[in-house]
């Protein structure tokens, strides 16, 4: 049986107002004569649990057996269209659809069931796909036997409701992941594991940096070699081989000589680069005057903070293969967005999307990086020439390369506060992170909230030409800059007003809900801590993203003559509404701050004008179980929302809470990421040398007060 | 070189001409169409290509296949006995100890290696057994309680 459901216009628009997800000829859900359930879905699996989330949402609210559901994610064939998985959307957005169509299709099958059985609708339960007359277990029918012959046509003319967070039997639980036996054994497969007979493996030829133009080439020697296939177009030199090694060494043949780009930016001169070259402001949110504002604080504050560029780094590098048949293109990719990578494979190859299927295997890992699609189109572009199934499996060198990077920042945030302690006022720039993350989770009267340099939040908008390079949404695209420039400069207050953090928050906030959360952290953390010294210091930071309330405090230790941070423990509460699997989504906050030790600890890309000098894993240092702190992740319950964002939240917070742990362990306030030891070191030093009272290194940081008044400032 | 090299492979003879210097990482995934062995960085950092030879955990992506010949290589395919799951699979699925899973195979075959030489180990010696094995997705914590829970089974253990 198919059930087609047509979905109400709700679902089908984002918040702002854009296609979410259209009425499609693709159903959401197949229900076998076995009684087995097919789900599809554009939602991918990449690591974040989705395969088992949205099992669980359909197991609930059809009312069958988690065990019974077969899911089939990312295949443009036979999938509900999706825009792509990014954003923590897949709960938020996607859920309330696969949700309601779930629902939808229990009604036409217990409607089905009360006629076949003869008593009303309202007589009926189900359960594990058995529909029965209440209190007559006798009288029953299961979902198996009811699709059996005709397809379903009928359309129900009343609403589904869904099932009550009290009534859950499935969602809410954590059952084992659905991929766990297949991860543990080495059968799960993903995209370059994916063999077709006669395939071949290309090799693509890069150049020595982006903006490199080529001038000559020669693949004479490379033709030399027995079993290669040589592919030169204009944009796109590839060796290809039975052989993946062959292929490698084929391509070392190729001699090609470019001209060299002319940009010039490095880590350390982007961040003027950035500042000279963005366009104009845009207003990102503006209320009262902050001009005025300023003018009558007690004390003043004005911090630039920066943070360099950031790889994806995921374990698996991008990969496709594809193999080009009866004028028919079908492409397995390594990728966050099967929708626009068909459509961006149609639109390269000259084929109309209906010539084009993407299949999504398991994913490595995304985090924003895998919405970029380029592997897919090499490879369908190879095989459409070649007319033999092509592998294209970027090596690491090709990863780093071709990423799309988080992008390098700066925020310059000037705030005032009043003689209560209250913020008064808030003037925020952003400079090519964006605005995410913006938002203020404060009651300030007066803020000027502003953005440059990045043209889009959009996901998707890849690139800016404001980069030497290409860059993209990264997890939390722009939030992980704009929180840990906000909750610093928050912190900066704290200190300079000499309350405690904690107490300074919770002074400034009206919102209810996160003051719950950061009490919940507070209460496991053990918030205020008073055990110091030998190096030790804890920080906090909150923030609210895609729907969800975060607060995280961390414990640290600075060694003071390597500069060294050592991340001791983290708790991070989270309030992220009704949750559909609790550990899924503990892994997911863990996994969050884990990667967020990265960009906030070791994580910067090295680069020379268009040429990228990270290669590999020996130079650019991902966070490593050495690394681990021990971490615990706690929800806080909150069943009268629906399920929001969880991929992204807590990483966010990650830079905030590190630097203000720092601060409070070395008396040092760094304002750029990553906090390599030697910028801790130089801020020490810095400190030494400097008039109490000021103590912060690069790149700036003033404090000004009005002594007469600041000397009323009640202390907490 | 072109040679004939003879090994065994999860616990079945395998033989192949080929040349003798390819990696035992390719020749896997390639030849032998065992593609649970992944390919994370190529240069022996990342420990996702980690099989065992002889019982010791070696980098397949550096290991020429020359270097196996006459050896015992275990590969992630050939952790379980039959249907029964190593002990450290087991626990992996249970402590839920990996998301995208693509360091899981380098992760289980490193581990089992490590408690084969180490059977009960303090936690900061898992932890430094394993550092040299990158997860992006961040699983670490969970990774290390899956080993540990595998060692303490081991203490208890008649
Ligand atoms: S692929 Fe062998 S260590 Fe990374
Ligand atoms: S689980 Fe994804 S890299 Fe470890």
């Amino acid at each position: 049986m198919v059930v087609l459901v047509s979905m109400t216009p709700e679902f089908l628009l984002a918040d702002e107002g854009k296609r979410l997800y259209p009425e499609d000829f693709n159903a959401y859900l197949v229900i076998g004569e076995n009684g087995r359930v097919t789900v599809f879905s554009g939602k991918i699996e990449m690591g974040q649990g989705a395969l088992t989330s949205q099992a669980q949402m359909v197991a609930e609210e059809l009312g069958v057996q988690l065990a019974s559901i077969d899911m089939v994610l990312g295949d443009t064939d036979r999938c509900p269209w999706d825009m792509g998985t990014f954003g923590s959307l897949t709960t938020r957005m996607f859920g309330p659809a696969l949700r309601a169509a779930s629902a939808q299709a229990r009604l036409v099958l217990m409607t089905l069931a009360g006629e076949r059985l003869g008593v009303p609708l309202e007589r009926l339960v189900v359960r594990d796909g058995l529909v029965s007359v209440a209190g007559e277990p006798n009288r029953s029918v299961s979902y198996a036997e009811l699709s059996r012959g005709a397809r379903i046509t009928r359309v129900v003319d009343r609403k589904a409701v869904l099932r009550a967070a009290a009534d859950f039997n499935v969602m809410g639980t954590s059952p084992q992941r659905l991929d766990a036996l297949e991860k543990v054994t080495g059968t799960a497969r993903y995209a370059a594991d994916i063999r077709l007979p006669g395939m071949l493996y290309a090799r693509v030829l890069r150049p020595p940096m982006h903006g490199a133009a080529r001038l000559t080439l020669d693949t004479s020697a490379a033709e030399g070699l027995a079993g290669v296939t040589v592919v030169a177009r204009d944009d796109l030199v590839a060796v290809l081989h039975a052989d993946p090694e062959s292929a490698a060494k084929a391509l070392e043949l190729v001699r090609a000589t470019w001209r060299q780009s002319a940009a010039t930016p490095d880590p350390d001169t982007i961040f003027d680069h950035l500042i000279a070259k963005a366009a104009g402001f845009t207003e990102v949110a503006a209320s009262g005057d902050t001009v005025v504002a300023q003018a009558s604080a007690v004390q003043s504050f004005e911090t630039t903070f920066q943070k360099g560029y950031v790889a994806h780094a995921a374990l698996e590098t991008h990969a496709a293969l594809a193999d080009f048949r009866d004028g028919r293109m079908t492409v397995w990719a390594s990728t966050q967005t099967p929708f626009p990578a068909r459509a961006g494979i149609a639109t390269a190859l000259g084929l109309s999307e209906a010539n084009v299927r993407v299949i999504t295997p398991l994913l490595g890992g995304g985090f924003g990086g895998k919405s970029a699609f380029g592997q897919a189109v090499e490879a369908a572009r190879l095989a459409q020439i070649v007319r033999v199934p092509v592998q294209v499996a970027w090596t690491r060198a090709e990863e780093f390369f071709n990423d799309t990077f988080d992008p390098a920042a700066i925020v310059k945030i000037t705030s005032g506060v009043d003689r209560a302690g209250k913020v008064l006022a808030w003037d925020y720039r952003v400079y090519a992170a964006g605005s995410r993350g913006t938002t203020l989770s404060y009651a300030i009267p007066n803020i000027r909230i502003r953005s440059a340099g990045k043209n889009s939040d959009a996901p998707g908008a890849t690139t800016t030409d404001l980069h030497p390079f290409a860059v993209g949404p990264w997890r939390g695209p722009g939030a992980n800059m704009n929180v840990f420039a906000a909750e610093s400069q928050i912190d900066i207050m704290a200190a300079a007003l000499k309350v405690d953090p904690l107490e300074f928050r919770i002074r400034n906030l009206t919102d209810a809900r996160m003051i719950r959360v950061l009490k919940a952290a507070a209460r496991v953390f053990g918030w205020p801590t008073v055990a110091k010294g030998g190096g030790r210091g804890y920080g906090l930071a909150c923030c609210i993203d895609a729907g969800t309330y975060v607060a995280t405090m961390a414990e640290v230790k600075v060694d003071a003559a390597t500069g060294r941070i050592a991340v001791v423990r983290i708790v991070c509460a989270q309030d992220m509404g009704i949750v559909v699997n609790p550990e899924g989504a503990r892994m997911q906050i863990e996994g969050g701050l884990m990667m967020g030790l990265g960009y906030a600890l070791s994580e910067e890309l090295q680069f020379r004008g268009g040429e990228i000098l990270d290669r590999n894993f020996d130079s650019y240092e991902l966070p490593r179980f050495s690394a681990a702190p021990r971490i615990e992740a706690m929800l806080v319950p909150n069943n009268e929302l629906a399920p929001q964002g969880g991929g992204e939240p807590a990483i966010i917070t990650t830079g905030a809470v590190l630097a203000n742990a720092v601060f409070d362990a070395a008396g040092v306030r760094l304002l750029r990421l990553p906090m390599l030891p030697d910028r801790v070191l130089k801020a020490i030093a810095a400190k030494g040398s400097a008039p109490t009272g000021a103590h912060s290194a690069d790149p700036t940081h003033q404090v000004r007060a009005d002594a007469s008044r600041a000397a009323r400032i009640p202390s907490a | 070189m072109k040679a004939s090299i003879k090994f065994q492979l999860n616990g079945k003879p395998a033989a192949l001409d080929t040349e003798d210097d390819r990696m035992l990482l390719w020749v896997l995934r390639t030849d032998l169409g065992l593609t649970g062995t992944k390919y994370g960085c190529g240069e022996g950092i990342c420990g996702a290509c980690t099989v065992t030879v002889g019982g010791k955990a070696v980098r397949s992506c550096r290991t020429p296949i020359r270097n196996v010949a006459g050896k015992e290589v275990v590969t992630i395919e050939g952790l379980a006995r039959g249907d029964t799951l190593h002990p450290l699979q087991q626990a992996f699925a249970e402590h839920g100890a990996f998301q995208c899973g693509f360091c899981t195979s380098g992760m289980l075959m490193s581990a089992s290696a490590f408690l084969r030489e180490s059977p009960r180990p303090s936690r900061e010696a898992v932890v430094s057994h394993m550092d040299h094995n990158l997860c992006r997705c961040g699983a670490h914590q969970r990774i290390v309680d899956a080993i540990e829970s595998v060692a303490i089974q081991h203490g208890t253990s008649p």
